[in-house]
């Protein structure tokens, strides 16, 4: 299994998102600190899910880097994070 | 995590003894990181001043951040003491105003928009 789909099935299990997006960054990394030849270091996970609600911005982080602790100590360098819940301001559409 | 090493209490001392404290690779004028540079250029853009630290100087304390934190990852920003978040949050708090509006209430000197 790729390292995309890794991740994708784990924040799946934990969060049960109501939307999900996992974009490799890795190419723009190229030649980096933590870069590696075969891509999949850096990531942009978007993740909308009901369980955020109520979290402040640092829990909703600290849940899926606990989720993915297993990758951040291993392949992946570099992870890129919006966490939201269903309704709020999708930070990333204005960005 | 552990007891407090002496690398946990110069993070603490640091963090206590400054308003704006960004932890980070590299330095304010040549950060080795695009997060890191990102960060630096929400404060510059802000007017705050703080005060940059180089975890790549030291890989004790490149660890002892994230334990200090329990954060993975670099950057960090400490305000008045407290941890704010990485480049994510900060670059969304920046972007709503949430960061500028948090920095005044706590006396912390930020250009006005």
């Amino acid at each position: 299994m790729s390292i995309a789909a890794t991740i994708e099935a784990k924040l799946r299990r934990a969060f049960a998102p109501v939307r999900l997006d996992i974009v490799d960054e890795s190419h723009r990394h190229a030649g980096h600190a933590g870069a590696r030849p075969e891509g999949e270091t850096h990531f942009r996970v978007e993740i909308v899910a009901a369980v955020f609600a109520g979290l402040s911005r640092v829990a909703r982080q600290r849940a899926v880097y606990e989720a993915l602790a297993e990758e951040l100590a291993g392949p992946v360098h570099a992870l890129s994070l919006s966490a939201s819940a269903p309704g709020e301001r999708d930070p990333a559409a204005t960005a | 995590m552990t007891t407090a090493s002496p690398v946990v209490e110069r993070i603490r001392q640091d963090v206590a003894g400054n308003d704006v404290v960004l932890y980070m690779k590299g330095t304010p004028v040549f950060p080795q990181c695009g997060f890191s540079a990102a960060v630096v250029q929400v404060l510059t853009e802000l007017g705050v001043k703080f005060k940059g630290i180089d975890v790549l100087t030291d890989p004790s304390l490149r660890q002892g951040i994230k334990d200090f934190s329990n954060w993975p990852t670099v950057p960090q920003l400490y305000v008045k003491g407290e941890f704010v978040g990485g480049s994510d949050i900060v670059r969304e708090m920046h972007a709503s105003g949430e960061l500028r509006e948090m920095l005044q209430t706590r006396g912390i000197a930020a250009n006005t928009a």
